[in-house]
């Protein structure tokens, strides 16, 4: 991960006349998915990219040992070694980026990815994920526990609540002390962007998580409603380059929830292209958070390489 | 296979440097149909393809790379006679067709074209150098739009469009770089309203209307409806001016609508012009910066605009310029020019290296006046004419590249410190054609809105359009409209009306009346003038008829009058010769009064029209009277005229608060509002026929609608009028909104159409001075309305009171306001 974002006071003069107009940034998501586009070549090495960008995520309540196993295997093998080879990828140590699980499995998810012998990171979402309805002390806790199991990126989830009734500085504050919690672990923010009203809010609750020291700011859990839309997508990344402009800190971006196909994950890629520039094409500022996309992508690797479509049974699951 | 030789980079090299790659369209399509007709093409005439002998012919090429598509032929003026011909013989069965029969036409015109969108956005791409991405989704399906629109339009006419009829022959002279979707404009509503066409195409890019028209013969159109000639330039002033056209539809620059409508004046055709100007958009503190700079971006990277190129004014508020402009230079970076036929670029082709070296004399005046140039020349192919999106700052209001037009992808940036001041700058054009609103405060958004000079304002976007919403512009952008029911009556008259042929005569325009006090002289001793009558030994108050300007009785500056008389011959009374000075402030006054009367509430300026009625009802018998003794018309006669009159004022009161616009049924998520707006000033020269009757029939429609008005009355029967002038002053009629300039009326006509600043002429007197009329408003491109010379019944409410008057004291305003906040839970 790039170096960390140390926050800022908590400044509210320069976001309180902030308006986002929702059909302007409509149209401007139409645009980019119908104005860019990556064919051929092009096309797998983007996906590739995409794979280098992924939280191989699962957040389920059926959740065991033997899941977390395999899913980290897969961070490890994202795209079968005959394809990468055929592109002559195969030793440019193509993995995910991370492996992203309940605090409860962040122990198992350590112990596989060192049995697999490398050195991705294990995420845990945390903080009463996905509802934050929990009280803050037990929420901190939480951060701490992941962070003693050995996780290195903690995805908090922030408290709607304050968002909704306008207590900007409760959330600051909030965050601020997750961020403390976090240590030296990156800390992802998730903003829940579905439950939070309008878009505008969706901008000041990325600029308040940034100023409070958010690494990355993450569009929702996967379990709202609305998940990572591309609209939500383009308010937070000028969120971020707004902070970039304003501080010198580069934060992270993670839309998660939602995004299913190669093809998603390519419009993801050039929104952050477009938006924010090259340098926010790499893991260390971007990440996707799927649990299906990468059997999709690994699909359209194998189409690319072979020229034909590829039953599930021909890539191993995660 | 990944990491092949020649130079091509391997898939590691792309993953390392994530750079787009190449998307090109295949063009197979386009040069297959270029390739069944051989790579040459005739004009398409009756139906079929038609090669006169002995034509020239000239190269159509791809202007991105110089690659030669086909050769068209040079039309030559027989060939204009044929097309005419042509289309004159189709209009007998096609204008009687039942409308569903038209309406079935147009579509399946639409079906056809719909099957072939892409053929036709792959060829309009390769003409004219558009990116593919634009003409396929943006372009293409706005033409198949419009067909079906229109076929609706076609279908409802008799409901709808009762009174009206079609003219005859349109001749659409298209001569913007990008022909398609200006020629669909053009096409639809004049065959939806039973005419039929002839089209010529711009020089450079004449094959997509060559494909429109086979594919309408294609579709089962009958032959000679849609009928295409190609040529160079020339040949529009011959097509327009033939004797066979009944009405010109232009989309071209400034200059081709200036000399088409004076090719075309006093021939009696219709004229509706579409012409250039660049966007205005106007950026305030309380924008969304972002959603401004996307729309932006777009507006300068697209040659889809209105316009015939992309570009724009933008005025931005002092306070936000520089977080506006930083946003801008990073999107006008990322946008990508080259290979028209690459799907994922933002800009394409110019027309040629001279529109490039047009361009470049712009930017390279401004860097030399001072202005900060911003260039994107990233994005840029290392051949071919293309050119860099580009921003200009710190030039002043007074540089050319502010004043003029530039047709390339060229922002230029003024600052502005309040809203007046933006709506000030904005207005303070000669063209007026579309503008871009950026604000999220409501109340501000209207206000701008209602008070731009333009066909068009989108708020918080740009570049909206659909065939339910007529574009057009203001000033000299022209004042046609296309799409909507708006832009029906371009291609209609009223059904009581034939083609006016008066047949143009010779005149000079230098001349034709320009001399003041050429009407017979008014010295005393002169037989029949008259002196005060004695009324029982004693004189009767002498009365003197001035001028009425500004709420006020004036003195002509020429002091000098004119004897006006009776049936017999005899002096009645004597009238102020007004000159050239007395319209100048008439003028003046007028547009003192005009803005506040615009704004005035349509019911308080029902009101004052009724109050008008109300007072002349109260002098009835006085004003029939002197009437009589005027015109010599029998008691009866001269009580009917006023009764009508009085019936005319009631009837344009009914309207004032009835016709202010509509909601149009676009594909906009929000409202577009179509407002009917007044033109400002309106110069009227009435008839002598009814001299009362039509003077209250041509005022009362205009200033019901929110004009101001400098009239003209009857030379020969000016006293209803001057008459009025005290029931004017004790209705609360606000000064400065009627007023009465007596004399000569081709002089007093000549004078107001010659004014840069009266918006709209209506003519009523000689041919001849009809056709001046028509020549001199190419000056500030005015609007017309004149009779060459054809009496019309006042007293019938076809002709005199007819939805026609409430066109013409018009025009339409489209306003797009997007919605929507509401989001997720």
């Amino acid at each position: 991960m790039s170096a960390r974002n140390p926050g800022t006071e908590l400044d509210l003069g320069s976001i309180s006349r902030v308006q986002v107009n929702q059909p302007a940034v409509i149209r401007h998501a139409e645009q980019i998915q119908s104005r860019r586009t990556v064919k051929k070549d092009w096309q797998a090495a983007w996906l590739l990219r995409a794979v280098t960008c992924i939280d191989l995520t699962t957040l389920s309540g059926d959740d065991t040992p033997s899941n977390i196993h395999r899913l980290c295997y897969k961070a490890k093998h994202p795209i079968r070694e005959d394809l990468l080879r055929a592109m002559n990828m195969h030793d440019k140590g193509i993995t995910t980026a991370a492996v992203c699980v309940y605090p409860a499995r962040v122990a198992d998810a350590v112990k596989a990815l060192k049995a697999a012998g490398c050195n991705i990171p294990v995420a845990s979402v945390a903080t009463g994920f996905p509802a934050a309805q929990t009280p803050l002390k037990t929420k901190l806790e939480e951060i701490r526990i992941a962070v003693e199991d050995g996780a290195r990126e903690i995805d908090i989830v922030i408290n709607r609540t304050l968002v909704l009734t306008g207590q900007w500085e409760g959330l600051y504050e909030e965050i601020h002390q997750f961020r403390q919690a976090c240590g030296d672990a990156h800390m992802k923010t998730i903003l829940g962007t579905g439950e939070l009203g309008s878009l505008t809010n969706v901008y000041k609750a990325s600029m308040v998580a940034m100023m409070a020291g958010a690494d990355f700011i993450k569009t929702s859990t996967g379990k709202e409603a609305v998940n990572a839309t591309l609209p939500v997508g383009i308010v937070m990344v000028r969120a971020v380059r707004d902070f970039y402009w304003k501080t010198g800190n580069k934060v992270g971006f993670k839309p998660a929830g939602g995004i299913r196909s190669a093809k998603d994950a390519l419009t993801w890629l050039i929104l952050m292209k477009e938006e924010l520039g090259d340098e926010w094409l790499k893991p260390d500022l971007f990440r996707l958070g799927a649990s299906t996309l990468l059997a999709d992508i690994e699909r359209q690797i194998y189409h690319h390489v072979t020229g034909r479509y590829a039953a599930y049974h021909d890539l191993p699951m995660a | 296979m990944a990491g092949a030789a020649g130079g091509r980079p391997s898939v590691w090299d792309i993953y390392s440097s994530m750079e787009y790659g190449p998307a090109p369209e295949g063009a197979g399509p386009a040069q297959a149909w270029l390739e069944t007709h051989g790579r040459s093409f005739g004009h398409f005439v009756a139906g079929k393809w038609w090669k006169p002998e002995g034509r020239e012919t000239a190269s159509d090429t791809n202007p991105a790379t110089g690659e030669l598509l086909a050769t068209t032929l040079q039309g030559e003026p027989e060939d204009v006679e044929a097309a005419v011909q042509a289309a004159t013989k189709a209009f007998e069965a096609w204008s009687r067709l039942p409308c569903h029969a038209r309406a079935r036409h147009l579509h399946n015109m639409a079906r056809t074209i719909q099957k072939h969108q892409r053929l036709l956005a792959l060829l309009e791409s390769l003409d004219t150098g558009k990116p593919i991405g634009e003409v396929r989704d943006r372009d293409a399906p706005l033409v198949v739009r419009h067909f079906y629109h229109h076929a609706g339009w076609a279908q409802l006419m008799g409901t709808e469009m009762g009174g009206w009829k079609p003219l005859g022959v349109v001749a659409a002279v298209v001569t913007w770089n990008s022909p398609l979707l200006p020629l669909a404009w053009k096409i639809c509503p004049a065959l939806a309203m039973g005419n039929t066409m002839v089209l010529l195409p711009p020089p450079r890019a004449r094959l997509s209307a060559l494909l429109l028209a086979e594919l309408g013969a294609q579709a089962g159109l009958p032959p000679g409806v849609l009928n295409v000639l190609t040529g160079e330039g020339a040949l529009a002033g011959g097509l327009a001016a033939h004797p066979g056209v009944d009405a010109v539809a232009v989309a071209g620059s400034v200059e081709v609508g200036r000399s088409l409508r004076r090719a075309t004046a006093g021939g009696g055709p219709r004229l509706s012009l579409q012409l250039g100007g660049d966007t205005l958009a106007i950026v305030f503190d309380s924008a969304d910066l972002d959603g401004a700079a996307v729309g932006l971006s777009d507006a300068v990277s697209c040659q889809r605009g209105l316009a015939p190129g992309p570009g724009a004014l933008l005025l931005v508020q002092e306070a936000v310029a520089g977080a506006l402009l930083q946003r801008l230079k990073m999107r006008l970076g990322q946008l990508r020019v080259g290979d028209p036929l690459d799907k994922a670029m933002d800009g394409g082709a110019l027309a040629d290296e001279a529109q490039r070296g047009a361009i470049e004399t712009y930017v390279e005046e401004a860097r030399a006046e001072g202005a900060e140039i911003f260039q994107a020349w990233a994005a840029l192919p290392a051949r071919g004419p293309f050119y860099p999106p580009t921003l200009i700052t710190g030039v002043a209001s007074t540089s050319r590249c502010v004043r003029e037009e530039i047709l390339g992808p060229v922002l230029v940036v003024l600052p502005f410190r309040t809203a007046k001041e933006a709506v000030v700058l904005g207005n303070h054009r000669p063209s007026g054609l579309a503008a871009s609103v950026w604000t999220e405060n409501l109340p501000l958004a209207m206000e701008v809105a209602q008070s731009l000079q333009v066909g068009t304002v989108w708020i918080n976007g740009q570049n909206f359009f659909d065939a339910a919403a007529g574009v057009g512009g203001t000033k000299e952008s022209g004042n046609g409209r296309d799409g909507g029911k708006e832009g029906l009556y371009e291609y209609v008259r009223p059904s009581w009306q034939s083609r006016p042929r008066p047949g143009p005569t010779e005149l000079d325009y230098k001349t034709f009346a320009a001399s003041y006090g050429a009407d017979p002289p008014s010295v005393p001793g002169h037989s029949g003038v008259a002196c005060p009558e004695l009324e029982e030994n004693m004189p009767r108050v002498d009365r003197t008829y001035k001028l009425y300007y500004g709420g006020a009785q004036k003195r002509p500056e020429g002091m000098a009058s004119l004897p006006v008389l009776d049936p017999a011959g005899n002096v009645l009374a004597y009238v102020a010769d007004g000159s050239a000075k007395d319209i100048r402030n008439a003028v003046e006054a007028a547009h003192k009064a005009a803005p506040g009367w615009g704004k005035r509430a349509a019911h308080t300026r029902a009101q004052v029209l009724y109050y008008v009625a109300e007072n002349l009802e109260l002098r009835r018998e006085e004003v029939a009277s002197r009437l009589g003794a005027l015109t010599g018309a029998p008691p009866e006669e001269a009580r009917r005229e006023v009764d009508l009159g009085l019936e005319r004022l009631f009837h344009w009161a009914a309207c004032c608060d009835k016709s202010g616009g509509v909601m149009q049924e676009t594909p906009l998520h929000g409202t577009t509002l179509r407002l009917c707006q007044p033109l400002g000033v309106v110069g009227v020269a009435c008839p002598d026929e009814h001299p009362l009757l039509s003077f209250l029939s041509l005022l009362a429609p205009a200033v019901a609608r929110g004009n101001a008005v400098v009239v003209v009355p009857s030379p020969r029967y000016p006293l209803p009028a001057l008459d009025l002038c005290q029931i004017f002053d004790t209705s609360d009629v606000p000064g400065g909104v009627v007023n009465i300039v007596t004399g000569n009326r081709d002089h007093l006509s000549r004078t107001l159409v010659q004014h840069q600043d009266v918006q709209a002429m209506w003519y009523f007197g000689s041919p001849q001075g009809s056709q001046f009329v028509e020549w001199a408003s190419a000056g500030n491109l005015k609007r017309t309305w004149v009779s060459h010379g054809a009496p019309r019944r006042w007293e019938d409410p076809a002709q005199g009171a007819g939805e026609e008057f409430l066109y013409q004291a018009t025009q339409c305003k489209n306003i797009w306001i997007p919605m929507g906040e509401i989001f997720a839970n």
